[in-house]
């Protein structure tokens, strides 16, 4: 069974508007065929699938984060046409369409005026390379259609040179008919068409807005029709949609007559550059008219991505193998971390980190790692690209004077284009963030630098960002696991700092560091990739009893020596706690848990406190 | 229906059926000839842009003017149509409302491009509205003389009666708007401004809605749902009313009628395609605004030829230019004047949501807003405002040689009145400035609440409960989110009295100082957040800029103006610079920020509390010493804090059993056990809102004999040990402080309990900041000049034993300043301490007693 044909039938349903109940039928019938095993991996998604190789007007799906919420549009939910010949009045359906047919009666009584709202979607940030390649891979293997356009690809390239020549309306003219994405071949020259109008060039003068530099992919203008109020902004969405990549809605303002915009009030409105980001060729950004979107929980190819009784039988069947899974993954983190087992444990913890709730201001469950006295020497780049073969989403930010005075991190609305500009702080849920201070050097931040630290200071500590929206700055709450890299004492807050003390000091750590890497098989990262997301998953609780375990436990270490351990030590400990048992697959923590991470606290303190003394000692 | 009617109605609307579906076009000539025929009588009258010339003999041309683009849904027949055919409206002047009679006559009409100058698209065809028409004559006839507009239910005479009557009666006893100030309130209200306008010139006459509605809910419903039919109807009923009674009053035009504050005030987060064509309130803050616009209302022609002119009217931002002169038939002919062309101003605005409107995690919306004529540059970017307009809804066209439309409207609002919500802020009246509105079960909660006896700890545990104890902390903190009343005592000469409680919170780093600033920050509506670390001291007052746009300098406003009315944190006070601290010294104690630089001289309203944290100067709090010495802080801005709290780790086993339990509680609590223990932070907020915007506790007597004695015993405590112990400004916290408690209760009156509640607080704050670590006293003069008594008797000791070692010696008019020290330090008994020696010689210095260049000491 093939999706895109269902979506066709929701079109004339429309037409015939016999049924007013028409758009719920058409969702529930979406809902209950999606939720159907394996179903939703016959459809296409625009992540994998070049845009060129989709059919305009199917049903494809697309991983991404709402990066923008534009202003809610008013479109024709139900308008008429007059056909010229006949004269005959015929009431479309203008949901789910960008563009309406042909003789628009715009003064019919019969046109309904309905709500939708546009949502600026990119794909995931920093989503790794291993979680794209997977789900490509999964989705090849069950997709039939990406296999026969590349068969068609060469036909249609000389279909659209004469095309090129030619006027392109001309193509669009016998679109008249409303089922006109009935002949696949004009489908398929219709699209590459769109391609190669919008050559290199304009691509490069539209800014995608992509948080992170360097990300590819499409970006995707969602067109958002029911439950406005649930989504909200960074947040991560499977969506399926209908495509649209009608080459009207191409229409630059380039070609505009400037003396018209003078005179017409209502295109006036808007600045070119509003233009620009608000109507991108669709060939660049399609517009995905969305059906049905989840939001994801983690965008880990290798977890059931629903909470059904499918994933909790993964979760039940997997937990047996955690513990186990827990010292191997321990192992390989040791032999990267140069033979530091603390620093191992730690950074375990920290990659199963996860803000799981918040009281009043305050962010629980975050747990920021400061690992001081890292190497120098591209030690960090490669110890990132092992954290990033692990997590599915993850950015290194290299702390440099340079770009931390260049960089934008905090996102920031651009009145003139109506608009927020990304920064590299937007970021989906979860994604690890690198902060690599070894390569910070002296001079001196500028006032962007500042703000910028600042940022990175407000991540940290609140586990937020303020968004700049020039007159007054809006806070975000995020969810993103900070890891630090320093040589000394960071300059940034952290929860728990951690000095490596490396047991081992290879000759040439590019290679030590790729054996350790090749040494591991893919089925093993694999288990590694799977344990990290679901130990984030995992519920978690304090029994009473331990409860009073505790508190027992901090009254005696406060007698002792009240200065030894604050609240805020306590506050670490807790979190460090639950980190520990949960990596161990255990939902409450237990005395032996609390022991435990006692114990390593200890361990670590008195090694900080040995660096201070160290460092002390020095001139 | 007779013939004439249809057939310019028809006109009308198949012009504009122009651009759409081009063979109207022959459909459309012979009537808008006919137009031309008319308009050329008076095509020799010198071109007034917005005033086309009236006389009696051109009713049509008022007509056009008036109402020459609003929505071509037949909803105004014009008046040729009026003079011949048997349907009238109302009484006959109203039927030529341009020039009805006596002094209306010399008043130009001036078009209202915000009610009709974007046209909408649902209009009606010449086929469906034959039909419909004549529906509506048969009602007529059968309804006895009851014509409506067309597609309304409005009812011109019936319309315009109950406007004057309204104007002519409405009295509201009880308005407390500041543009009502110097009216007589049980008089009717709009004659009063009716006479204002007579007297000003001003012919704007602004309605508010909500008295329209008390007035006549019918009416009210009316101008909501169409207030492009409505209004002019009240335009013409409150011309005809001035004239009767101002008959010989010149204004520059008529008057038109502004209404305001629809009751339907929305936020644009909830504007919904029912909306369209409505009169809608939303507030918002304004972002952008375009350069004026001038937009052609009418096209002037000539003919190169025979010097023939037409006037071509602007249809949907179009212009039909004529292909053939008339008068000589020339083809292609006819040229544009432009300076005979009528223009009228608009602006366009950009519109963003407020802040506070909207939900978290979603990004703010925007509107567009186009102002007309005298309200264009009325707003500037960054004005907090309220529209009133009429919200519209454009399709889209892509491209006119294309067929196929973009299924997609434009919206706007064209604006009839703008209001400024912050506008008062400059002005000083403030009380209500939140114009937050509270429902009436809200009320109930809230005041339910505050009868509770136990309603101050409540709230006070309800305040960052993540923050674990530290109740008189939160306590202070509760009552400067409430903060006194406000007193004005500017006719004596003393200016405002300050009504907002400042915080200092020192203490050890960890002691969730910041966690606390930022509940705070987070729980006010206006709150800033800054760190003395990263701010500067145009950061917190202002700076001038060069708009890139305008290249005009502008000022920006920094965190402690934008916190006007709210609370400003900053923390890490003990790292902000110097200069930045020092303009601190201001706005504590005057509430004002003064500017002068860049060539704007002026003074902004600050009236923001100012809550702080600092750490120690040795990241430890040193017992030892006293508070200024722990966190060097000057203490001339030390004592502009009302409340001085020490927050230190107590270190006490009971004390520590809770905290651990507190906190593990934190980590396994579902958020339901969470929020059945505390208050919603919502509640507290409204809670905290209502109270600030209705009460206004005055100190009763008792209350003023107890702050009486506070006072005294404060002093008497000094003056034992012959030394100051309280200040004025001591009394005043005391008196801002009890106030504050008794907005906590709701209650109108100050108290004893209230004062006593202030006095404990005071005397908390004082006990844990002031007091002399060497003497154990509590000690005002620690805070107010830095030092407490016994120091500066000290100082003075040492001083003089200097002065009278270098006497000793005799006379040697230069010493070595090393040797003197070491020479000091034998003497004296107890330690002397460089510091010490340099504070003597300083002393001695400033008697003209010696003076120190570098290394030596001179005597002089």
């Amino acid at each position: 069974m093939r999706m895109w044909f269902v979506c066709r039938f929701c079109c004339p349903a429309a037409q015939s508007n016999s049924n007013p109940e028409w758009e719920a039928k058409v969702l529930e019938y979406f809902k209950g065929q999606l939720r159907e095993k394996e179903s939703h991996s016959w459809v296409p998604s625009l992540n994998d699938v070049p845009l060129h190789y989709l059919k305009p007007n199917s049903l494809v799906k697309f991983r991404c984060l709402v990066q923008d919420m534009f202003d809610p549009e008013f479109y024709m939910g139900v308008y008429e046409t007059v056909d010229p010949s006949t004269k005959a009045n015929v009431l479309r359906c203008g949901k789910y369409k960008d563009v309406t047919e042909c003789g628009v009666d715009l003064n019919s009584r019969n046109t309904v005026t309905a709500e939708r709202q546009t949502f600026y979607c990119v794909p995931i940030p920093g989503e790794s390379p291993w979680a794209k390649e997977i789900s490509f891979l999964s989705a090849a293997r069950v997709v039939p259609s990406t296999s026969y356009v590349p068969s068609r690809q060469k036909r249609s390239y000389e279909e659209d040179d004469d095309d090129m020549d030619t006027q392109p309306q001309k193509q669009r003219e016998p679109h008249t008919e409303p089922h006109g994405n009935g002949d696949s071949k004009r489908q398929e020259t219709e699209a590459p068409s769109s391609q190669t109008t919008a050559p290199s060039d304009c691509s490069s003068h539209l800014d995608l807005n992509f948080p992170l530099p360097g990300e590819r992919g499409p970006a995707c203008l969602v067109k958002v029709y029911e439950g406005l109020d649930s989504f909200k902004l960074n947040d991560t969405l499977e969506i399926y949609g209908i495509l649209s990549v009608n080459p009207v809605l191409t229409v630059l303002g380039e070609e505009k007559d400037p003396s018209l915009l003078l005179l017409n009030p209502t295109e006036s409105m808007e600045t070119p550059e509003e233009q620009r980001a608000h109507d991108p060729p669709a060939s660049l950004v399609p517009r995905l008219h969305m059906l049905y979107a989840r939001p994801l929980q983690h965008n880990n190819p290798l977890l059931p991505s629903a909470p059904t009784e499918d994933q909790s039988a993964f979760v039940s069947s997997f937990l047996v193998e955690m513990a186990s899974v827990r010292a191997e993954l321990l192992a390989y983190l040791t032999h990267v971390l140069l033979g530091d087992g603390l620093a191992a444990e730690y950074l375990l913890l920290h990659l199963i980190s996860n803000v799981y709730t918040r009281r009043d201001v305050l962010p629980l469950g975050k747990f920021t790692l400061n690992l001081s006295g890292c190497p120098l020497n591209s030690y960090t780049e490669r110890l990132y690209q092992i954290v990033q073969q692990l997590v599915p989403c993850s950015y290194r930010l290299s702390m440099s004077l340079h770009t931390m005075n260049s960089m934008r991190l905090v996102p920031k609305k651009d009145y003139v284009a109506n608009r927020l500009v990304s920064g590299a702080l937007q970021l989906a849920r979860n994604t690890s963030l690198f902060l690599d201070e070894t390569q910070l050097e002296q001079g001196q931040l500028d006032s962007s630098g500042v703000r910028n630290i600042t940022a990175l200071g407000n991540l940290i500590s609140w586990q937020k960002v303020d968004y700049d929206f020039s007159y007054h700055q809006m806070e975000f709450p995020c969810n993103i696991n900070v890891l630090v890299t320093s040589e000394g004492r960071s300059l940034l807050p952290s929860d728990c700092q951690v000095p490596l003390q490396p047991q081992v000091t290879p000759p040439n750590m590019e290679e030590y560091l790729t054996t350790i890497h090749m040494a591991q098989f893919t089925s093993q990262i694999n288990k590694f990739r799977v344990y990290l997301s679901l130990a984030r998953t995992l519920d978690y609780s304090i029994s009473d009893e331990v409860t009073k375990a505790v508190e027992d436990d901090f009254v005696d270490m406060r007698k002792d020596d009240p200065q030894s351990v604050t609240a805020e030590d306590l506050h670490r400990m807790l979190v460090v706690a639950r980190l520990l048992s949960l990596s161990l697959g255990q939902t409450t923590l237990s005395r032996d848990g609390w022991m435990r991470a006692k114990h390593i606290d200890m361990l670590r303190r008195s090694r900080t406190e040995q660096q201070k003394s160290l460092n002390g000692n020095e001139p | 229906m007779s013939s004439p009617t249809s057939t310019p109605v028809g006109s009308k609307r198949s012009r504009d059926d122009i651009p759409v579906t081009p063979s109207s076009d022959g459909l459309a000539s012979p009537p808008s000839q006919r137009r031309r025929g008319q308009d050329s009588s008076n095509g020799d009258l010198p071109a007034m842009p917005t005033s086309p010339a009236t006389d009696i003999a051109s009713p049509a041309v008022h007509d056009t003017s008036l109402f020459s683009s609003p929505r071509r849904s037949g909803n105004f027949l014009p008046s040729e149509v009026d003079m011949s055919s048997p349907l009238m409206y109302g009484t006959p002047s109203s039927r030529v409302e341009g020039t009805p009679r006596s002094g209306v006559r010399g008043t130009p009409v001036r078009q209202r491009p915000d009610l009709g100058s974007a046209r909408k698209a649902p209009q009606v065809d010449l086929h469906t509205e034959l039909p419909s028409a004549d529906g509506a004559v048969a009602s007529e006839q059968a309804a006895g003389q009851k014509l409506v507009i067309w597609g309304t239910d409005v009812n011109v005479g019936t319309c315009k009666e109950k406007f004057q009557r309204f104007l002519q009666r409405f009295i509201d006893p009880t308005s407390n708007e500041d543009e009502n100030a110097g009216l007589d309130l049980n008089e009717p209200l709009y004659m009063q401004k009716l006479e204002e306008i007579s007297v000003i010139g001003e012919p704007v006459l602004n309605v508010n809605c909500s008295h329209v509605q008390s007035f006549d809910a019918d009416l009210y419903r009316q101008l909501i749902s169409y207030p492009q039919e409505v209004i002019p109807t009240f335009d013409m009923a409150v011309n005809e009313l001035f004239f009767e009674r101002f008959p010989d009053s010149i204004l520059e035009h008529q008057i038109q009628v502004r209404p305001y504050n629809a009751l339907k005030t929305r936020n644009m987060r909830s504007l919904n395609p029912e909306d369209i064509d409505q009169m809608i309130t939303i507030s918002g803050m304004v972002i952008r605004t375009s350069q004026l616009i001038p937009e052609m209302q009418e096209a002037f022609f000539q003919c190169q030829v025979c010097a023939f002119s037409t006037r071509v009217e602007v249809d949907r931002g179009r212009i039909a230019e004529p292909a053939v002169c008339r008068n000589c038939n020339t083809t292609h002919s006819l040229a544009l004047i432009h300076n005979r062309s009528a223009f009228s101003d608009k602006q366009m605005i950009k519109v963003q949501e407020s802040p506070d409107d909207m939900p978290a995690g979603q990004t703010p919306h925007t509107t567009i807003v186009y102002a007309h004529n005298d309200l264009v540059d009325k707003v500037q970017p960054g004005d907090r405002i309220n529209i009133t307009g009429i919200y519209r809804a454009v399709p889209m066209r892509e491209n006119p040689r294309q067929s196929t439309v973009k299924s997609v409207y434009k919206t706007h609002i064209d604006v009839i009145h703008f209001r400024k919500t912050d506008e008062k802020r400059l002005h000083g009246l403030d009380e209500d400035s939140d114009q937050k509105l509270f429902t009436e079960e809200r009320v109930q909660t809230l005041k339910e609440l505050a009868a509770k006896p136990d309603v101050y700890e409540r709230l006070s545990s309800a305040l960052a409960p993540s923050i674990y104890e530290q109740e008189d902390i939160k306590k202070g903190i509760l009552l400067q989110l409430f903060g006194g009343t406000r007193k004005d005592f500017s006719q004596t000469g003393r200016g405002n009295f300050r009504a907002e409680v400042n915080i200092l919170l020192c203490g050890d780093p960890g002691t969730s100082k910041s966690q606390l600033l930022q509940y705070v920050f987070n729980l006010v509506p206006r709150g800033q957040y800054t760190s003395g670390k990263g701010s500067s001291a145009v950061g917190l007052t202002a700076y001038v800029m060069k708009d890139p746009e305008t290249k005009q300098l502008v000022l920006q406003t920094g965190a402690l103006v934008l916190s006007d009315n709210g609370i400003c944190c900053i923390d890490e006070f003990d790292k902000m610079s110097d200069s930045t601290r020092s303009v601190l010294h201001e706005v504590m104690e005057q509430q004002t920020l003064s500017i002068a630089k860049a060539g704007i001289i002026c003074q902004l309203n600050a009236r923001t509390s100012v809550l702080a944290a600092a750490n120690p100067v040795e990241s430890q709090w040193n017992p030892k010493k006293t508070t200024i010495e722990n966190i060097q802080l000057p203490h001339t801005l030390l004592s502009r804090f009302d409340l001085i709290f020490l927050m230190l780790d107590p270190q006490d086993e009971a004390y520590d059993r809770r905290l651990a339990h507190h906190l593990v509680a934190l980590y396994y609590q579902s958020e339901e056990q969470i929020e059945e223990e505390f208050l919603d932070m919502a509640v507290l907020k409204d809670y905290i809102a209502y109270a600030r915007t209705y009460i206004n506790p005055r100190l009763n007597e008792e209350a003023s004999q107890a702050l009486i004695e506070a006072y005294v015993d404060m002093r008497k405590i000094g003056s034992g040990r012959g030394m100051v112990s309280a200040y004025p400004r001591q009394l005043e916290s005391l008196i801002r402080l009890a106030e504050a408690h008794a907005k906590v209760r709701f209650s109108d009156k100050v108290e004893t309990v209230d004062v006593e509640e202030a006095k404990r607080l005071h005397r908390e704050a004082l006990k844990q900041s002031a007091t002399d670590p060497r003497t154990g006293f509590v000690d005002i003069s620690i805070l107010t000049t830095g030092m407490s008594a016994t120091a500066r008797k000290r100082k003075e000791e040492v001083a003089q034993a200097l002065k009278k070692m270098i006497q000793s010696r005799g006379k040697t008019p230069a010493m070595k300043y090393q040797q003197l020290f070491d020479d000091l330090r034998g003497q004296s008994e107890a330690a002397i301490t460089k510091d010490m020696f340099e504070e003597a010689l300083r002393a001695l210095a400033d008697e003209d007693y010696l003076t120190v260049t570098g290394k030596t000491v001179r005597l002089l």
